[in-house]
């Protein structure tokens, strides 16, 4: 129903303003009040420094482009003229290539927290898909970021993956020359992939934005995994959080700066200070890190389909990971089997981490295929059957009673009376 | 059996390890003026290493990206620049339009002593020597490999053939490289009277590329330190504040 919005907001334009469009209602109501449970432990900052990073590699990467040049024979002096020339460009530069990583460190510990917790459990399911989403838009814009300074590295790594797009029978020769703009990776890929790079991170702030509207309807997990059953279990975000946060993202931009200004190629590969050359491919053909759990699964399978369609498989069972956990206990705090077994996921994702770094042969090929058969064991048949074999620990009456020992409800914090999570979008 | 799995990874990953060093050339490190939190480049050092770069170098490698006026970085005075650049020809179009040379400034990048690639080629037996701007950065170990390469000829060992028109290099992969051994000791008299070692001036030389490849060093540590100690501040006072607010809750 139309009709004007009764603002609580005592300054008498913010009122007019609040009135006509409630955003600072909205704000106060989602930031301000917002009941958050009392009891999240440190890994629940790093949605928050998620959102902190993507707005710094937005800032720097729209600087960058006012003084990259995406064109085949001046790509890669023109990176390295942002780090001579520019005023602070090597800040610009070496912050956004860094920061790209230190995006993945930060989404994948995000990503293992909500595996720990369940955090993709009901009702969640559809955040956690949509946290889904974003990771791979985010894969797909890293992957053609790299490609920008057009090093050989940047070259080869496009060639190998967009020829994987090559292994789908009928359209995958289709699919490859799209990519490429023409019969190999030339200026149009270099192009094409700069405008895409540039365009993504926008529809990764959409996706993000829903993916908060929908933590904001079902209220954030804690360590615990269950719900708060009334305001002794939760505190007002702010103060309470946005301090936690603030001092997380202080702790977190100390080791994001240590990187940029001490070891700045650190996460880099040396082959891509070489300028391209279509005439010589280098040695070893190498992702970057945060791709080789990926790239060890692919070259698992000595089908090239096969591989393919493991490695997209990898991400894409994670969309039915919900339906496939068939535990109703969501904390792995209860969960003593699952609790072990995560672990060993773990561990087998940074042992393709390590494989994918190596040649494939020998121990490595080994090695890869054993963790890559277990990625999958773990999510299609462990999960599935461990819901109903494991028998959970009793779970805490509420979150107040296991956080403050007895009793329940300490004194009460102003303010933490407020509103249940939001009923209406 | 799951206890077993998780040995097996971890007894892999343990044996992998050390066979990931032994496929690689063990690179001698030495001690350099710009490592650390607050290095900064050896100004004499960098400066002899423009002398080899100038003298030796540059007969065959580009080093396109770098200016003459990058010299200010390692303390060489702007009207000394003027000199430098100005003993070099570089192409320019003449007002009549045709092809001509004029005397290089410190605003022009350094001169390529081939024209083209395929120019350098053709001189040079069909390699082509890299470009010098980022040679830092773009080979594996740095600094030392630079300085190991320069000292790394030799006799091959016995039984390995050497193909045509290359030279054994025991720090170069695969140990074949086209370049012949390009200093020796002496190959230039210093003009500050430091003795000319081949150690003494592959350790110069690659002070010199290093800072070419890396011309903000110097500025990026000193705001580095900065920024990380006004953060760890930072981490202080927030986590001080963070304390303070939680307290009626704990």
């Amino acid at each position: 129903m139309a009709g004007l919005h009764k603002s609580d907001i005592k300054n008498p334009v913010l009122n007019w303003i609040d009135t006509r469009l409630p955003v600072l209602t909205m704000v106060q109501k989602e930031y301000g009040v917002f009941p958050t449970p009392r009891n999240f432990n440190y890994f629940w900052n790093f949605g928050a420094l998620a959102m902190v990073v993507l707005m710094i590699m937005i800032a720097s990467g729209i600087f960058l482009a006012m003084h990259y040049t995406p064109e085949k024979t001046m790509a890669f002096d023109s990176v390295e003229a942002i780090m001579r020339d520019v005023n602070y460009g090597w800040l610009l530069r070496y912050g956004h290539a860094n920061g790209a990583s230190m995006f993945f460190i930060v989404v994948y510990i995000h990503i293992f927290r909500g595996l720990y917790y369940g955090s993709y459990k009901s009702p969640r399911e559809l955040l956690w898909m949509l946290g889904v989403v974003i990771l791979l838009v985010m894969m797909a814009t890293a992957f053609m970021g790299y490609v920008l300074p057009w090093g050989q590295m940047s070259y080869w790594g496009a060639t190998v993956i967009t020829n994987l797009f090559s292994a789908f029978p009928l359209v995958g020769e289709w699919i490859v020359h799209l990519l490429w703009g023409g019969f190999s990776v030339d200026n149009p890929t270099l192009n094409r992939f700069f405008a895409l790079h540039y365009l993504l991170p926008f529809v990764l702030v959409g996706v993000i934005l829903f993916h908060v509207a929908a933590l904001h309807v079902t209220g954030s997990n804690n360590p615990l995994g269950i719900e708060p059953k009334g305001p002794q279990d939760t505190l007002p975000f702010h103060p309470y959080y946005t301090m936690k946060d603030s001092f997380g993202i202080c702790v977190f931009l100390v080791i994001y700066a240590a990187v940029v200004f001490f070891a700045p190629n650190l996460f880099g590969e040396p082959d891509n200070y070489i300028p391209a050359n279509p005439l010589s491919t280098p040695a070893e053909i190498v992702p970057e890190w945060y791709f080789l759990p990926f790239y060890a699964i692919l070259r698992s399978v000595p089908d090239k389909l096969g591989g393919v369609c493991l490695m997209f498989g990898s991400i894409l069972v994670l969309f039915v990971l919900p339906w496939l956990d068939t535990s109703p206990v969501r904390s792995a705090k209860f969960r003593p089997i699952y609790q072990k077994l995560f672990w060993v996921l773990l561990l087998a994702c940074v042992v393709l981490g390590v494989v994918g770094k190596h040649r494939p042969e020998g121990i490595w090929v080994v090695l890869g295929r054993v963790a890559t058969a277990y990625y999958f064991l773990h999510f299609l048949v462990i999960l599935p059957l461990l819901g109903k074999l494991e028998r959970p620990l009793p779970l805490p009456e509420s979150i107040s009673r296991a956080v403050l020992g007895h009793g329940g409800g300490g004194p009460l914090p102003s303010g933490a009376a407020a509103a249940k999570p939001m009923e209406k979008a | 059996m799951r206890a077993a799995t998780l040995l097996t990874l971890l007894a892999g990953l343990a044996l992998a390890t050390p066979a990931v060093a032994a496929d690689e050339i063990e690179l001698p490190t030495q001690k350099w003026s710009f490592s650390g939190l607050f290095g900064t480049f050896d100004r004499a050092s960098a400066q002899r290493g423009f002398q080899i770069y100038n003298q030796v170098c540059s007969n065959c490698h580009s080093m396109k990206l770098g200016y003459y006026r990058n010299l200010t970085g390692i303390g060489v005075p702007e009207d000394m620049i003027k000199v430098i650049a100005a003993e070099k020809m570089v192409p320019t179009i003449a007002d009549d339009g045709t092809p001509a040379e004029r005397p290089a400034t410190p605003a022009d990048h350094f001169r390529s002593p081939y024209p083209n690639e395929k120019a350098a080629r053709a001189a040079l037996n069909g390699a082509l020597p890299p470009d010098l701007s980022v040679i830092e950065k773009a080979r594996v170990g740095g600094s030392d490999y630079i300085a190991d390469l320069l000292q790394g000829y030799g006799d091959p060992p016995p039984g390995m053939k050497i193909g045509d028109g290359l030279y054994y290099n025991k720090y170069f992969p695969g140990n074949q490289i086209a370049m012949p051994q390009p200093l020796q000791a002496d190959a230039v008299t210093y003009s500050d009277g430091t003795k000319a070692t081949l150690e003494q001036e592959a350790h110069d030389v690659a002070t010199f590329l290093t800072y070419m490849a890396n011309p903000e060093l110097e500025q990026r540590k000193r705001l580095g330190v900065k920024v990380v100690l006004f953060l760890l501040a930072m981490c202080g006072v927030t986590y001080a504040v963070k304390r303070q607010v939680w307290s009626d809750v704990h």
